[in-house]
C-alpha cells in the first residue's frame, strides 16, 4: 500500500541537497570503477533514479558518471542494463557520441540500450542507419546474444514505422514483409526438444508436434493458439509477427508506394487462378492444395506475387486458422480469453485486408459470416462481434449482405442487457463515434435507438458523458425530438431503475415489509410494470412520455441519493444543451412551440434529486430566450400555455428561474410588431393575469415559513406590465396607480414581502423609473417596445437613416462655415 | 503500441491536493511524435513528458473515484496473503482521453484499481482491448506478488528495475503480444528468476 514510508522517500529524494548529491554521485562512481558490481552498486543506482525520476526537472550527472553509465549498458548482465538504461532515459540525452557507441555495441543492438536509442534520438540518419542493422541481424543465421536477441527486433521496427515511417526504406519494408511471411507460415510444427532432462539416456529424443489449445495434436501450421512444452525460436517470432501484423498492415499501407505495373499483372494473375476455385470449403488445409491443382506451372503460386500481396495472402491464411482455432475449447481460463483476443485481431486484420484489396472480400466474407452464425446467440462474446459489425458496416454492401439481423442484435440487445460492462460501453460507443458519418444512413434503427443508447450513459454517467456529447447531435431528429427532450429528463429515473433491476436479479423476493426499499417492491410489484418497462424500453416511437409521470418519481423518491442516479442527474444539464443547441438548427416552428409546451408541462416533474430542478430550469430558461428571440413569433403562438404558466402563482416560489424568464419574455414579444395576429385582448389578458400576480405576492406577508419572492420577480413583472402598457395605452393607467401605491407602501419603512431593505430601494427605484417614463405614453412606446431595426448596427451608423445622425448632418450644412 | 504504463495512488492523501495522485513509476514507450518534440530542447521535453504522465494520473484517479462511487463499494484492508482474492476484487475501467488532453492524439486510458492503487495502460485506437486488458492484469498480479505492493513497504520505488524487466518480456517497447498460457508461464519463470537477484 502506498505508505507515509514511501511518501516520505520521495520528498528525501526530492529535496536532496546538492553537497549531498555530489557526495553520493562520487561514492557511486568509486563503486563503478571496481570490477565487479555487486549489491551495493545496484542499490545505488535504484537511488540515483528515484533522485532522477522524483522531480520533473532534469538533473544533469557529472561526466564522468554519465560516461561510466552509458558503458553500463553493454554489461554482460542484464540487471545492470536495465538499471543504466533506465537511469539514463531521466537524465539529458547523450550526445551523438554516447549514440554511436550504443549503436555499434554487438550486445547492445537488440536490448534495453537499444530502446534508449529509440527514445530519445531525433535523427532520422542515425535511425536509418540502427534500421539497418537491425535487419541485417535478422538475416543472418546465428546469435551468440541473449536469447531473446531476435524477439526484440519486431516490436521496435514496429514502434519505428509507427512514428518514424521515414527511417525504413521501401527496400527494408520488403525484406521484413517476407521475414514475417515465412515466420508468420513457416515456423517449426514441432516443440523445442528442452536439453536432457533427468531421464533422457543416450537415446534421441523425437520432438513431438505441437498441440491445440483443448489438447489435441495440431495438424496444420503453428499461430498462437498452439502449445508446446517449450517454444523455437521462430515459433516465438510467430507469436511477434502476428502481435504487429495489424499495425505493419496499417502503416506499410502508406509507406510503400503504389501499385507500379509488375505487381498489378501479377496480381491479376493470381486472382484469376483463385477464380477457378471459387467455391471453397472452409477448411484451410485445402486451399493450398486446390491452388496448387489449378495452376499446374509453379508449386505455389502464390510466389507469383510481390511481397505485399503475399502478406496479405499470408495474412488472410492465418486470420482463418486462428478463427477455426478459436472454437476449440480451451483447457485454461486465460486461454479462453486470449481466444477472444485473438478474434478480434483477426476480424480486424481481415477488415485491413479487404479495406486495402477489395476483391479480397468475396473471399473474406464467407468466413466471417460463420463467425457471426457462430457467436450471436452468446453474448459473452459481445466484444468479438463489435469488429464484425465493423466488418458488415464496411463491406455488407459490396457483399450484397443483408445485416439487418446484425443491426438488431448490436442496437437492441448490447445495449438492454450489457449495459454495465465499462469495456463494452466504451468500445461500442467509439464504434458508433468513428462510423457516424455512415450509420444513420446504413442502419436506419440508429436514430430510433437512443432509449436503448442512453441506458449505457444513466449506469455509468461520469465516465461516458463525454462520448455523449459528441454522438447526442446525431441523435437529434426532427420526428423523435419531443421524444429524446422527454427521455433525457428521466434520465434519473433510468439510472434509479437500472439499478433497482440489478438489485432484483441479485437481491431474493421477501415479504414487503415498511422498512425495507420501497423502490425495490414498487420495481417487482405488476400495478408499476408498465411505468418501468416504457422507461427500459428499446426503441423511440412508442409515445412520447408516460401518463403517470408524477407516480413514478414517488416510487423513485428514495432513490435520489443513490451515487449513480445523482451522477447521472449532474450531466443531463449539459446534454440538454447539446439538444437545444442542435434542434434549434433542424427544427420549424411548430416543432419548437412544442418544446416551449414540453417545458413548461416538464418544469414541475421532474426526480427530486437535490439542486436538480434547479439546473434543468436554468438550462430551460436560457433556451427559453434563445427560442424566442429567434422566432418572435412563437410567443403569440404560445400566449395561452405562457399565460397559464404565469398566472399561477405558486409558480412565482417554487419555478422563479423559469417564471422570471417566462414573464419577460411575455413582457418583449407579445406585441404587434413581432407577430401581426396580436391584438388588443391578447395584451390586456396578459396584462390582467400579470397584474394579478403582482398584487397578490406584494400585498401580504408570506405564510410561515415560506420565503418573501425574489426581487428580480418583481421587478420583472413591474417592467414586464409597463412594456404591455406601452402598447395598449388604456392600461397606463393602472400601472401608474399600483406604482404610486407601492411608493406610498415603502415610505412607511418595511414592507411585509421584501425583507432586506437594499432589494426595497432598488425596487422602489424601479418602479419610479418605469412610472415617469409612463408619463409620456410615445416615448413609453418607443422606449420600452423599440421596433427591430434599433437592434441593427445599420441604424445607428446609417445617416439615411438614424434621426441624431442626420440632426448632424443638418447642422453642419446650415451653420456658416 | 501501448504509448505508456503508470503505476499510481488512487485515493486520498493528506500530503497531496484533494484530486492529485502520486505516480510512482511510469515508463513512456516510443519516442514523442513529430510534431510534438519540433522546437522543444531535451529539458523540455522532458518536463512536458512528466506533467502529460501526471495529468493521466489525475484523469484516473477521477474515474476510480467516481466509479467506486457509483457501485457503492467499500474498500476493505488487505491481509497478507489474500492477495490473490484482492486481484479477483480489482475494479477495471477505461477513461477516454480526448485529442489534445493530453497526447495528441485520442488514446484509451485502460485502469485496474487495487485498494488504493491505480495500474493505467495508455492504448492508442488501433490497440486490442481486451488483449490489453488480460496484459494489465498479468503486470499488476505479477508487480504485487515481486514487490509486495499491498504491504507497507517501499519496494516500487527502490527496485523499479523488477517492473523495467517485466515490462521488458511482457510489453517489449509497448507491443502487445498474444501469449497463450505456455509462452506466459516462459516468461513468467524468466521473471522469477530475475526477481530472485
Amino acid at each position: 500500500m502506498y505508505s507515509h514510508g514511501s511518501e516520505s522517500l520521495i520528498k528525501q529524494a526530492r529535496d536532496i541537497h546538492e553537497s549531498e548529491l555530489q557526495k553520493f554521485y562520487s561514492r557511486l562512481l568509486k563503486l563503478l570503477q571496481v570490477k565487479d558490481f555487486g549489491h551495493e552498486a545496484v542499490d545505488l543506482l535504484q537511488r540515483l533514479h528515484l533522485i532522477l525520476t522524483a522531480t520533473k526537472f532534469t538533473k544533469r550527472l557529472p561526466p564522468e558518471l554519465h560516461n561510466k553509465i552509458v558503458s553500463l549498458i553493454s554489461s554482460p548482465s542484464e540487471q545492470f542494463q536495465l538499471l543504466g538504461s533506465a537511469v539514463l532515459r531521466e537524465t539529458l540525452p547523450s550526445s551523438d557520441q554516447d549514440m554511436n557507441y550504443i549503436q555499434n555495441h554487438p550486445y547492445v543492438k537488440n536490448s534495453h540500450g537499444a530502446d534508449l536509442l529509440l527514445v530519445q534520438t531525433s535523427s532520422t540518419t542515425s535511425l536509418s542507419h540502427f534500421c539497418a542493422q537491425l535487419l541485417r541481424s535478422l538475416e543472418s543465421r546465428h546469435s551468440e546474444a541473449l536469447s531473446h536477441s531476435q524477439t526484440h527486433t519486431l516490436p521496435m521496427l514496429s514502434t519505428i514505422l509507427t512514428h518514424r515511417p521515414e527511417c525504413l526504406t521501401e527496400e527494408h519494408v520488403t525484406i521484413l514483409s517476407k521475414k514475417i511471411v515465412d515466420w508468420l507460415r513457416y515456423a517449426s510444427i514441432t516443440q523445442a526438444v528442452s536439453p536432457g532432462g533427468f531421464f533422457s539416456g543416450s537415446r534421441s529424443r523425437q520432438p513431438c508436434p505441437i498441440a491445440e489449445l483443448d489438447g489435441s495434436v495440431s495438424g496444420d501450421f503453428f499461430t498462437v493458439l498452439c502449445v508446446g512444452q517449450g517454444f523455437t525460436e521462430d515459433q516465438w517470432m510467430n507469436v511477434h509477427s502476428f502481435s504487429i501484423l495489424r499495425n505493419w498492415l496499417l502503416t506499410y499501407h502508406s509507406v510503400s508506394n503504389s501499385n507500379n505495373t509488375a505487381d498489378t499483372a501479377a496480381r491479376l494473375q493470381y486472382s484469376l487462378s483463385l477464380s477457378h476455385s471459387h467455391s471453397l470449403p472452409n477448411d484451410d488445409r485445402s486451399v493450398d492444395g486446390s491452388v496448387i491443382s489449378m495452376v499446374s506451372a509453379t508449386s505455389s503460386s502464390s510466389r507469383l506475387l510481390p511481397p505485399k500481396e503475399r502478406l496479405r495472402e499470408k495474412s488472410f491464411q492465418y486470420c482463418q486458422r486462428i478463427i477455426e482455432q478459436s472454437d476449440r475449447k480451451a483447457q485454461k481460463r486465460t486461454d479462453c480469453d486470449l481466444q477472444k483476443a485473438c478474434l478480434v485481431e483477426a476480424v480486424c486484420i481481415l477488415d485491413t485486408l479487404c479495406l486495402e484489396d477489395c476483391s479480397l472480400v468475396y473471399r473474406v466474407f464467407p468466413c466471417i459470416k460463420a463467425l457471426y452464425g457462430r457467436l450471436s446467440s452468446d453474448l459473452s462474446y459481445a466484444r468479438v462481434l463489435l469488429p464484425i459489425a465493423q466488418f458488415y458496416l464496411n463491406h455488407g454492401e459490396m457483399a450484397a449482405v443483408d445485416c439487418e439481423c446484425m443491426w438488431q442484435l448490436v442496437f437492441s440487445r448490447f445495449p438492454s442487457e450489457l449495459f454495465n460492462d465499462p469495456l463494452l460501453a466504451h468500445e461500442f460507443l467509439r464504434f458508433i463515434r468513428q462510423n457516424i458519418q455512415t450509420l444513420p444512413s446504413k442502419v436506419p434503427q440508429y436514430t430510433q435507438s437512443f432509449p436503448n443508447l442512453l441506458k449505457f450513459l444513466a449506469w455509468d454517467s461520469a465516465a461516458l458523458v463525454d462520448d455523449f456529447v459528441d454522438l447526442l447531435p446525431s441523435m437529434v431528429t426532427t420526428g423523435t425530438a419531443v421524444e429524446l427532450l422527454h427521455t433525457l429528463l428521466d434520465l434519473p429515473c433510468l439510472s434509479a431503475t437500472l439499478v433497482l433491476q440489478q438489485r432484483s436479479v441479485l437481491l431474493p423476493i421477501t415479504e414487503p415489509s415498511a422498512r425495507g426499499p420501497q423502490a425495490l417492491d414498487a420495481f417487482r410489484n405488476p400495478t408499476f410494470r408498465g411505468l418501468f418497462l416504457f422507461l427500459l424500453r428499446n426503441e423511440a416511437g412508442s409515445g412520447d412520455t408516460m401518463d403517470r409521470l408524477c407516480v413514478l418519481h414517488e416510487l423513485l423518491v428514495e432513490s435520489a441519493d443513490w451515487p449513480r442516479v445523482v451522477q447521472c442527474a449532474q450531466t443531463v444539464p449539459v446534454l440538454l444543451h447539446i439538444f437545444f443547441n442542435t434542434v434549434i438548427k433542424v427544427a420549424d416552428e411548430k416543432l419548437l412551440s412544442q418544446l416551449i409546451l414540453v417545458q413548461l408541462e416538464r418544469s414541475g416533474l421532474l426526480l427530486q434529486v437535490p439542486n436538480y430542478m434547479n439546473e434543468i430550469h436554468r438550462v430551460f430558461s436560457h433556451h427559453l430566450l434563445k427560442l424566442c428571440k429567434l422566432h418572435l413569433s412563437l410567443v403569440v403562438d404560445q400566449s395561452h400555455e405562457l399565460l397559464d404558466f404565469a398566472g399561477t402563482t405558486a409558480n412565482v416560489f417554487n419555478k422563479e428561474e423559469l417564471y422570471t424568464h417566462v414573464v419577460w419574455v411575455l413582457g418583449e414579444y407579445l406585441s404587434l410588431s413581432c407577430d401581426s395576429r396580436c391584438s388588443v385582448r391578447h395584451i390586456t389578458s396578459c396584462f390582467e393575469a400579470l397584474e394579478a400576480v403582482l398584487f397578490e405576492i406584494t400585498s401580504s406577508a408570506p405564510p410561515p415559513g415560506g420565503m418573501c419572492p425574489n426581487p428580480r420577480v418583481i421587478t420583472t413583472l413591474m417592467s414586464a406590465l409597463a412594456k404591455l402598457a406601452s402598447r395598449s395605452h388604456d392600461l397606463i393607467p393602472r400601472v401608474s396607480l399600483f406604482l404610486s401605491k407601492l411608493r406610498t407602501a415603502s415610505r412607511g419603512g418595511s414592507v411585509t414581502w421584501c425583507s432586506d431593505d437594499d432589494d426595497l430601494i432598488a425596487i422602489v427605484t424601479r418602479g419610479e423609473e418605469l412610472w415617469s417614463l409612463l408619463k409620456t405614453p410615445g416615448v413609453a412606446q418607443s422606449i420600452l417596445t423599440p421596433p427591430a431595426h434599433v437592434t441593427k448596427p445599420q441604424w445607428h451608423r446609417d445617416t439615411n437613416v438614424a434621426p441624431p445622425l442626420q440632426l448632424r448632418t443638418l447642422t453642419r450644412l446650415t451653420q456658416p462655415q | 503500441m501501448v504509448r505508456c504504463f503508470l503505476i499510481h495512488t488512487v485515493c486520498g492523501l493528506s500530503a497531496l491536493g484533494p484530486g492529485d495522485s502520486r505516480v510512482l513509476y511510469s515508463r513512456v514507450f516510443g519516442p514523442d511524435p513529430p510534431e510534438q518534440s519540433q522546437n522543444q530542447d531535451p529539458e523540455q521535453r522532458r518536463l512536458l513528458q512528466k506533467e502529460r504522465l501526471a495529468v493521466v494520473a489525475r484523469q484516473v484517479r477521477s474515474a476510480v473515484s467516481l466509479s467506486r462511487d457509483a457501485s457503492g463499494r467499500q474498500l476493505v484492508e488487505v491481509v497478507p496473503g489474500e492477495e490473490a482474492l484482492a486481484l479477483q476484487e480489482a475494479d477495471a475501467g477505461v477513461a477516454r482521453l480526448r485529442a489534445g488532453q493530453p497526447f495528441s492524439g485520442e488514446m484509451s486510458a485502460l485502469w485496474l484499481s487495487i485498494l488504493n492503487l491505480g495500474f493505467t495502460l495508455v492504448c492508442e485506437p488501433h490497440d486490442n482491448l481486451l488483449l490489453a486488458e488480460g496484459t494489465l492484469r498479468t503486470l499488476a498480479r505479477l508487480c504485487v506478488e515481486h514487490l509486495h505492493m499491498l504491504g507497507q513497504g517501499s519496494e516500487v520505488l527502490l527496485k523499479s528495475n523488477r517492473v523495467d524487466f517485466m515490462l521488458s518480456r511482457l510489453l517489449p517497447h509497448g507491443q502487445l503480444l498474444f501469449l497463450n498460457h505456455k509462452f506466459a508461464q516462459s516468461l513468467e519463470k524468466e521473471v522469477a528468476l530475475y526477481m530472485t537477484k
